[in-house]
């Protein structure tokens, strides 16, 4: 049915990025999720909630929680400075923000020009990786928002695989 | 439609008023207390939702309000006794009426005979003195008259010779009152459409009352560029016969009577029946004192406000306002000194001034290390400012504050049809209807009360023979009380029944493995057995209550309100159930606790007391549960660094402080923490709105430092300690001395 224009009309669709860090690796999210961009402030942590869960800041007057990315893809803890930033994010008619290295660039991309995650066994842990794009050559992971924190927060944190409501000392034990 | 969805929201709102009011009429008259005022008030309101569900096509609602009408109308009349039994009669059809009205609010269909009785007891009420109230027999009547209306169309209407002549009245119709000629002249202001009034609908009622023609005058209407779309350009005039009485004219009329000019004239008045119509003869003397507005004098005034219309129509409708207020009398004066508020925007508001309250506590700390005496006016400002927010803060409080009048307004009829189902006789008293508590916590505390009467009616009073048998009079008594005391609202439910059997409960606690086969519990520990999750003690499961699902429900409900509720009871001679509850659900009096390098908020009502304990008040319970002895009272201890895994905790409770927090069941736990901090108001921000509910955690606040406190829920805590346990430490015994 799609006529040449209409699919014309499809591969002009751009999508803008912010793109940041963490460690070495470099990934994105749509840039209308995002509210606001600001630098790591200390946080009241949650008790009882996995890793990934640096706890809760005040926004404004709202109680916004903070995910850790880097603990969130298995790594440890970022060990956050001043000079780490906190990306916040409307999901699902939620606020939350995501703690990641530094932010490096705003990326406007065609929407054909991502491309779908490799089906391979490595990955299969990742669902809430939505593509990959190459920006120069770099590569760029895309996160998908809502699949990272639909349904429970707490299951959300918890599909690293980490048991729910249990705290750093028993996961070590 | 979606107008159309907001009117019917308001008409459902308005209803729940009315039913409510009416509810309290109705006690009233059924005490005796009643008069004729309160007579006219039980009909206003029935005819007021008859009214709203006739617009909007609710017609076995308006069948059923018509007939309950009518009767009314007889009682207030005089015509018909208020009795005692005639009293229970409409205290039924109200009670049926309210499900008619929730029937057509949530678009169910409740079964073809649910009014029948209703309906038959008002008809053959309404039969002793005479009159027929059932609609139906005119109804072929009515049928004929709506096909000779449809087929002269909008004619029959409008245009001069408008001869809808109806047949004779139906037979069933003719009574004792004469048929009798009334001549109405009816001119309709300004007023009148923008307040959504439709003639059209006043004449159909006109036209059931008996014979009836319509003229309808035009002449008024101005040429079409000149013809304002809400103005009143047609009068109508309509010869009426009926036995029904003038004031059945009127009551059509009741609420146009601001907005419009009426003059109802008898042509054959009774003592005069002989004489030819003479115009100006005077209204007849007034059954009732609700008399139609004098206002209905010149007709030639009612082509006045045409005129006066196009030129200077608000002054006209500002007239009718004033007019609605004052000739309304009664309670209708409220209406026009409230306005209706979206909650979301009073919500706002709140929203808002709790962020003022955070940001002046932010500012007072900031400016804490500052002399005041170098900046006199820096802390004059300040302390000026705290005392008006604080104003601010309970004048926006107040605006989310309603009369608990409207949860207690159904228990009369809860307990009427629990006293039938159970074959008791139970009278309710209820006092302090008038407390004000927070809306949210209203519209949550209907279920709980609801639950807790049941269980009152059902365990609580005993059936009139046993009453009897123990020395009381056969009727029970339910007492429900409301109650400011301090920050919080306590709601008693007293009976006078037999009491709590702590020897069953006891049993069946033992029975359902609540309760250790060899514990020993306080009198009051057995009683508030009754809140534990599966316990029932109903021999026989009925419908009313006894599934073992009520009461922990009950607490639950009440718990997540911020409330607290106890039962204390007395063998013999009944059980009361105390809640409370508090004012407001935004704000929390609270204790800030310091814990490692966690703060932490604990509600001020669980605390009972806090202390530094002395070595020998710790016990320990294989070699895991350390219990405090206090006052002859053992105590479990829960360190909450432990529960919550903060770092840097104090491990020795001799060191460290013991807050004795208080659970909804009344037992307790000694809470450790490291220190007290101090007492302050805070104000509650939920963690559920970006996050998850966390155990332990009730709520979150925002302290004068701009960081995030939690709030403590101690039921939680109390749970990860024994589900859980604290074990993840160190063992006790080689446990540092911190």
């Amino acid at each position: 049915m799609a006529t040449a224009a209409e699919q014309a009309a499809r591969s002009t669709r751009t999508v803008q990025l912010v793109s940041f860090t963490v460690g070495n690796e470099e990934y994105g999210v749509d840039i209308m999720a995002v509210r606001e961009i600001r630098a790591w402030s200390e946080t009241t942590p949650l008790p009882n909630t996995p890793e990934v869960v640096r706890g809760v800041i005040n926004m404004r007057g709202a109680i916004v929680p903070i995910f850790d990315l880097r603990a969130r893809f298995g790594m440890p803890r970022t060990e956050p400075t001043k000079y780490n930033v906190v990306i916040i994010v409307s999901v699902s008619s939620r606020i939350v923000g995501i703690l990641v290295d530094a932010v490096s660039d705003i990326i406007t991309i065609n929407e054909d020009e991502i491309r779908p995650m490799p089906d391979m066994e490595q990955v299969s842990g990742l669902g809430f990786m939505e593509g990959l794009i190459t920006v120069g050559d770099r590569m760029v992971g895309l996160i998908g928002l809502e699949r990272m924190f639909s349904g429970r927060m707490l299951e959300a944190a918890d599909s690293t695989g980490k048991p729910l409501l249990t705290g750093p000392s028993e996961a070590a034990a | 439609m979606d107008d159309l969805a907001q009117f019917k929201q308001t008409f459902f709102s308005e209803c729940e008023e009315l039913l409510g009011d009416l509810e309290g009429h109705l006690m009233a008259l059924q005490a005796g207390e009643g008069d004729n005022g309160t007579l006219n008030a039980v009909f206003r309101a029935i005819h007021s939702i008859k009214g709203g569900a006739g617009a909007f096509g609710f017609e076995r609602l308006v069948a059923f309000a018509h007939i309950f009408e009518t009767v009314l109308d007889l009682m207030r009349d005089g015509r018909l006794e208020p009795t005692p039994d005639s009293v229970l009669v409409v205290l039924h059809c109200a009670d049926i009426l309210s499900d008619l009205v929730k029937a057509a609010q949530t678009g169910t269909e409740l079964p073809a005979e649910h009014e029948s009785d209703g309906r038959k007891s008002l008809i053959d009420m309404a039969a002793t003195v005479g009159v027929n109230a059932d609609p139906h027999a005119a109804d072929e009547a009515m049928a004929a008259l709506d096909a000779q209306l449809a087929a002269g169309g909008a004619d029959a209407l409008m245009d001069e010779p408008a001869p809808a002549k109806a047949p004779e009245p139906a037979p069933a119709a003719a009574a004792k009152v004469p048929l009798l000629k009334y001549l109405v002249k009816f001119a309709p202001r300004d007023a009148l459409y923008q307040r959504a009034n439709e003639p059209l609908i006043l004449i159909r009622e006109l036209r059931e009352l008996g014979s009836f023609i319509a003229r309808a005058n035009a002449d008024a209407i101005p040429p079409l560029d000149q013809i304002q779309p809400e103005g009143a350009y047609i009068k109508w005039e309509f010869d009426i016969e009926t036995d029904r009485g003038e004031q059945a004219i009127k009551d059509v009329f009741e609420f146009v009577l601001d907005d419009c000019d009426l003059e109802i004239t008898c042509l054959n008045p009774p003592d005069a029946a002989a004489e030819p119509a003479v115009a100006e003869a005077e209204d007849e003397p007034e059954p009732v004192a609700e008399a139609a507005p004098k206002q209905a004098a010149a007709p030639a005034a009612a082509a006045a406000p045409k005129a006066e219309a196009t030129a200077a129509p608000k002054p006209a409708a500002a007239k009718a306002e004033a007019g609605g207020g004052a000739g309304g009398g009664g309670g209708d004066t409220k209406a026009v000194r409230s306005i209706r508020v979206d909650l979301d925007r009073v919500d706002k508001l709140v929203n808002m001034v709790g962020e003022l309250v955070i940001t002046h506590a932010m500012i007072a700390q900031q400016t804490e290390h500052l002399h005041a005496d170098q900046h006199p006016e820096l802390a004059n400002g300040l302390a000026e400012l705290s005392h008006h927010i604080r104003d601010l803060q309970e004048s926006v409080m107040a605006m989310r504050a309603q009369p608990v009048k409207s949860v207690f307004a159904r228990l009369p009829r809860l307990v009427r049809e629990l006293a039938m189902l159970t074959n008791k006789k139970i009278r309710l008293d209820m006092s302090g209807e008038n407390t004000e508590i927070d809306k949210t916590v209203i519209e949550q505390l209907g279920d709980p009360l609801t639950h807790m009467i049941r269980n009152s009616c059902d365990h609580g009073i005993e059936t009139p023979e046993d009453r009897t048998a123990a020395g009381k009079p056969p009727e029970g008594v339910i007492h429900v009380s409301a109650d400011q005391r301090g920050g919080r609202i306590v709601i008693e439910i007293t009976d006078d029944g037999r009491g709590i059997n702590r020897e069953k409960v006891m049993k069946k606690a033992i029975e359902k493995k609540l309760v250790a086969p060899d514990a020993t519990l306080s009198n009051e520990e057995i009683d508030n057995l009754i809140f534990l999750p599966g316990f029932s003690t109903a021999d026989t499961v009925s419908n009313i209550s006894g599934r073992g699902v009520g009461m922990d429900v009950v607490r639950q409900n009440i718990q997540s309100l911020g409330g607290r509720v106890h039962i204390q009871s007395r063998p013999g001679q009944g059980s009361s159930f105390i809640l409370t509850l508090p004012l407001t659900l935004a704000v929390l009096d609270g204790m800030v606790l310091k814990v490692g390098v966690q703060s932490y908020i604990l509600p001020l009502a669980n605390i009972v007391e806090s202390l530094r304990p002395e070595k020998d008040q710790i016990n320990v319970v294989a070699n895991q549960s350390e219990l405090l002895r206090i006052r002859g009272e053992y105590v479990p201890l829960v360190y909450l660094h432990r529960i919550f895994k903060v770092p840097s905790g104090i491990n020795d409770p001799t060191k460290a402080l013991v807050i004795i927090v208080e659970m909804e069941d009344s037992s307790k736990m000694g809470l450790v923490v490291d220190e007290i901090i101090g007492q302050q108001q805070v104000v509650i921000k939920s963690l559920e709105e970006n996050f998850d509910p966390i155990r332990g955690v009730g709520a979150a606040t925002i302290l004068g430092n701009g960081r995030v406190s939690l709030i403590l829920d101690v039921a939680g805590i109390k749970h990860i300690a024994e589900h859980e346990g604290q074990g993840r430490n160190p063992p006790r015994l080689t446990a540092p001395a911190a």
